[in-house]
């Protein structure tokens, strides 16, 4: 047992120190479905699979064509003998990592709807290929009511299509690019106050004076400056600049009069801009902050808006209006003794904050009938560490994208106003899919075909801009290209969304990094891509 | 007009095709293919249409497929993105490739280099990369080699249509880039079309990466946009000797003071990939942050910090070696006009893309053709030059050799490849340029890793 831990703490190493131990975990608790085992399909899974997922299921009832294994790295000629398209995706996509267990069910999604739809409740995610519009919406609705999160994916061309369809989707950890440090210079905590009382830059000898942390500088700065300006924090340009001249006059000076070298200070300068920036609560935060799921705790509230609510109540209370202090800084030029005892002059506060969050969050499982054992500390810690970060992402189903009433026409069309929009795919897509609809295949798909189909597909896209109220246009280049490209998935094609839609599922399962909302296009004859929210 | 070389260069493989289809009786002896295998392919060369690219002729004799079949593709790296490009390859109908890989599979390979298996581990990549592929799609045929890149010359890289890169170093982009470039022809100032070889250069870090088309000579190449490979920055060494506040900083120590001054193994050089080398920087490491009450050091981030490791998954390599496939496929078919030229994707918060055209530099050092400007007074000390050849954000040179031509004579100034040389001329380095004999106008030829071809550089005196 110990050497399979060992043995995978080697294999994943490289995305371990993406999402951590927790989040490799989750995803070897997931069940994820696939539905059509076609290269888009194939592709997504295996991008799922090589990570290590707990297990798959692919949903398929077609039979092996030969074209399927011409453009799918999971079919080979042996997959012909084996007829079943399910069964042969399962069995080469399987082989890529013992760790998971592949499953496959050779049967259309269509006769599962109808004879077991309970079936899709058990998985984590399930992800739908090349599905048609009627199959896609009956899907949709039967995953909106189980809260299973669907992923709908689709190659035509040179055109690739993504649609998360999620109720409500938390991130606790959404690791930001650029996160702003949380240094409180402008509502400088007691201890902190404390701790920088201790230094007299005066009169201290030239290795320390150069080896203090720029925090401590700006803070000690900071204070004369509020003495002297009335408690009026520097705001305008001009006052910044003042300030930092302030504090460059405090570099000391050598016999000559010449300023040393003084890194520490060069650096607190360059650090006035964003320290003196004031503390505040993100607006993201604040919308949470007033949603409903965080008013309305019950026993059946999930931990993460039990924990946001005692964060709130933290704001309202010990936090004086602020969030929980994060506890990080990040490295700076001075000695270790310094910078140490600075850093745990906030970790030690964030402990503190932590620790009364924790019994906002105590309190708050009592009132429902729950013991505290429910949410363990280190989850609040880890929840009040990213408390500026935390999001939420919640998509419109696809009942709502589709239907006459709610469909967003103002995002349609101000994307059509831009003649450079991939709007206009999305718009091709639906129409392609009436055509499935209409004449039971896709337009183009043999050669003597893609001319006739032009002025049907065209017929098509005109009552789906009728049905939906559209004042748009589509130019006709747009409905010969998608006749040209009579459904064909080709693999570079599907391989740039398999890459893409393997991803946004590993957001979904492990509640880490911010899943896009809710519709992706990508364009491989541009190279370029647009999110829609429809 | 930009691609007018592979215009021509097609009509001529086309026309001998043509040619020796005559005379085998014109049918399509690809005999290992079966019915509808590239019905997906072959809707995008048989079927005209309002976006391809003008120079694009389709046609529904099996010409265009065959031209695929014929088209040899040079993959370098057979790592993250390159298993992701052979498959992409292969399945777009290509049969000619070649594959260069100089290393090993290891362990942490295996979640992401899908075309290696835990039995593989300690083969080399390139050759069990082929097997797979050939194995897999029937008709393939990738011929690997278990080499540096270096390892080959003009000869090699000559014989390739379209070189597609999935490289994890900026030294060997560069090489390659260089190569390409020496491989260009001039006749009275002007380009010959048809000694372009395009490069398609794949990169990705994590969750980030990137994919170009680079076609030598006419776009901007690698080192026109050097300042988007930034240099690493490394910890300032009185940091790690005396100032340590970060665990990174205690393993730095380990690493670069320690095991030199204590030599744990013997004269054995630290080994990353050795546990029981990263075990021992490890301890040390522990012992040093406990010594100034830093807390995080742990093993994993040892062995980070010794290997640069640089994270990774399958998903992002997936999305740039496809990326990178589709404009293999549109160069080598013209069916689409090709990406111009750098796309950047990023999917930590939502799908990102960018696309963008990156301009060419006028006196890039490898691609302008003019000799690179070096200003410096004549009382500078050539050490000065050498900081600028390597500090410089343009040159980023990484152990440059300069020599010159003086009294008729090749004279070497600083060469550090070399232990013997590079005791010889150390001296050098302190003399100044009017020293060591150096006149305005003066040209110095640069070798480096950075480039297989020497970087001329003209002298110009300031006062």
């Amino acid at each position: 047992m110990a050497a399979t831990k060992a043995n995978k703490e080697q294999k994943y190493d490289r995305q371990l120190r993406l999402w951590g131990d927790h989040g490799q975990e989750s995803l070897e608790n997931a069940h994820v479905c696939l539905i059509n085992a076609t290269a888009t399909g194939t592709e997504i899974l295996k991008n799922l699979v090589l990570p290590g997922i707990g297990a798959f299921t692919i949903v398929d009832g077609h039979i092996v064509s030969g074209e399927d294994v011409g453009n799918n790295f999971f079919l080979s000629k042996n997959s012909f003998i084996l007829q079943n398209r399910a069964q042969a995706a399962t069995e080469l996509l399987q082989e890529l990592n013992s760790d998971v267990s592949g499953n496959f069910v050779e049967e259309s999604p269509d006769k599962l709807l109808d004879n077991d739809p309970e079936f899709f409740h058990r998985f984590t995610i399930v992800i739908g290929v090349q599905l048609p519009e009627s199959t896609c919406l009956r899907l949709g609705s039967v995953l909106w009511s189980a809260s299973v999160p669907f992923l709908v994916c689709k190659t035509y061309g040179l055109i690739g299509y993504i649609r998360l369809v999620v109720q409500e989707h938390t991130v606790i950890e959404s690791h930001p690019d650029n996160a702003l440090e949380d240094l409180r210079l402008d509502q400088p905590f007691s201890e902190f106050t404390n701790h920088i009382q201790s230094y007299d830059l005066e009169n201290m000898e030239k290795k320390d004076h150069s080896h203090t942390p720029w925090i401590i500088v700006v803070a000690k700065y900071l204070d004369k400056w509020l003495s002297e300006h009335n408690c009026q924090a520097p705001k305008t340009y001009r006052e910044k600049e003042a300030f930092k001249l302030f504090i460059r006059e405090g570099i000391l000076k050598n016999e000559n009069g010449v300023p040393e070298d003084e890194e520490n200070f060069e650096e607190a300068i360059k650090n006035v801009n964003t320290a003196l920036n004031p503390t505040k609560i993100p607006s993201a935060v604040e919308d949470l902050f007033n949603s409903q799921q965080c008013s309305n705790i019950t026993s059946q509230t999930p931990s993460f808006w039990v924990m946001l609510r005692a964060v709130k109540e933290f704001v309202h209370n010990e936090g004086n209006g602020n969030l929980p202090v994060r506890g990080t800084i990040p490295d700076m030029i001075a000695d270790s003794q310094k910078f140490i005892n600075l850093q745990n002059v906030y970790r030690e506060k964030a402990m503190q904050d932590a620790a009364a969050v924790s019994k906002h969050v105590e309190y708050l499982l009592q009132s429902v009938g729950k013991s505290p054992e429910n949410i363990p500390e280190k989850d609040i810690k880890l929840f009040c560490k990213n408390a500026s970060f935390l999001r939420v992402v919640r998509c419109r189903s696809l009942a709502e994208e589709y239907n006459v009433d709610s469909v967003n026409k103002d995002e349609i069309a101000s994307c059509m106003d831009n003649p450079d929009s991939e709007m206009v795919f999305y718009l091709m897509l639906r129409a392609v899919d009436r055509f499935y609809q209409q004449h039971s295949r896709y337009p183009g798909v043999y050669n003597y075909q893609v001319e006739e189909d032009i002025s049907r597909l065209k017929l098509c896209v005109n009552s789906l801009l009728q049905e939906y109220s559209l004042n748009v246009n589509i130019k006709d280049d747009y409905i010969h290209e998608f006749c040209r490209y009579g459904a064909a998935e080709p693999h570079t094609v599907a391989a740039f969304l398999g890459g893409s839609a393997a991803q946004e599922a590993i957001k979904i399962i492990s509640h880490q990094f911010v899943p896009f909302n809710n519709t992706f296009i990508y364009n491989a004859m541009s190279q370029t891509s647009a999110t829609l929210h429809l | 007009v930009l691609l007018i070389s592979y215009r021509e260069k097609k009509r001529r493989r086309i026309e001998d095709l043509t040619e020796k289809m005559a005379v085998d009786g014109g049918h399509c002896d690809i005999s290992c293919d079966w019915d509808g295998r590239w019905n997906h392919v072959r809707k995008f060369l048989e079927r005209p249409g309002p976006f391809t690219h003008p120079d694009f002729e389709p046609s529904t004799e099996c010409r265009l497929v065959k031209y695929l079949l014929t088209c040899k593709i040079l993959v370098i790296g057979a790592g993250g993105l390159g298993c992701e490009l052979l498959k992409n390859l292969a399945l777009s109908g290509f049969r000619l490739i070649h594959v260069v890989d100089m290393d090993t599979i290891d362990v942490s390979n295996l979640n992401r280099q899908f075309l290696f298996r835990p039995k593989d581990v300690g083969r080399p990549k390139a050759e069990v990369a082929a097997d797979f592929i050939n194995g897999r799609i029937p008709g393939c045929k990738v011929v690997p080699h278990f080499k540096k890149i270096q390892d080959f010359d003009e000869s090699f890289y000559r014989q390739f249509h379209i070189i597609v890169c999935g490289l994890d170093s900026v030294i060997a982009r560069r090489w390659m880039n260089g190569m390409l470039i020496s491989l260009l022809s001039y006749e009275d100032g002007i380009l010959d079309p048809s000694s372009i070889i395009p490069l398609i250069d794949g990169g990705t870090e994590g969750f980030k990466g990137n994919a170009r088309v680079i076609l030598p000579g006419m776009t901007a190449c690698i080192d026109c946009t050097l300042e988007l490979y930034p240099p690493q920055i490394n910890f300032p060494m009185c940091t790690i000797a005396s100032m340590p506040r970060l665990p990174e900083h205690c393993i730095e120590y380990a690493r670069i003071l320690q095991w030199p001054k204590e030599k744990p193994f013997g004269e054995i050089s630290l080994d990353g990939d050795n546990p029981e080398h990263i075990q021992w920087v490890f301890d040390k490491a522990q012992e040093r942050a406990a010594e100034f009450n830093i807390t995080g050091v742990t093993y994993r981030l040892t062995q980070g910090v010794v290997k640069r490791i640089i994270p990774a998954v399958a998903s992002t390599n997936a999305v740039i070696a496809a990326a990178c496939a589709t404009e293999v496929f549109k160069i080598a078919t013209s069916a689409y006009i090709p990406l111009n030229n750098y796309l950047v994707f990023n999917d930590v918060d939502g799908l990102y893309t960018y696309t963008f055209e990156a301009e060419r530099k006028e006196n890039c050092s490898a691609c302008s053709q003019v000799p690179q400007d070096l200003q410096f007074p004549p009382s500078a000390k050539l050490q000065e030059v050498l900081e600028y050849l390597t500090e410089n954000a343009s040159l980023q040179m990484k152990s440059p050799a300069i020599t010159t031509t003086l009294e008729g004579k090749n004279k070497t100034l600083y060469l550090q490849s070399v232990k013997s040389i590079e005791e010889r001329t150390r001296p050098n380095l302190c003399k100044t340029l009017k020293e060591l004999g150096l006149s305005d106008g003066q040209e110095l030829a640069v070798a480096d890793v950075t480039t297989p071809q020497t970087v001329l550089f003209k002298l110009n005196f300031t006062t």
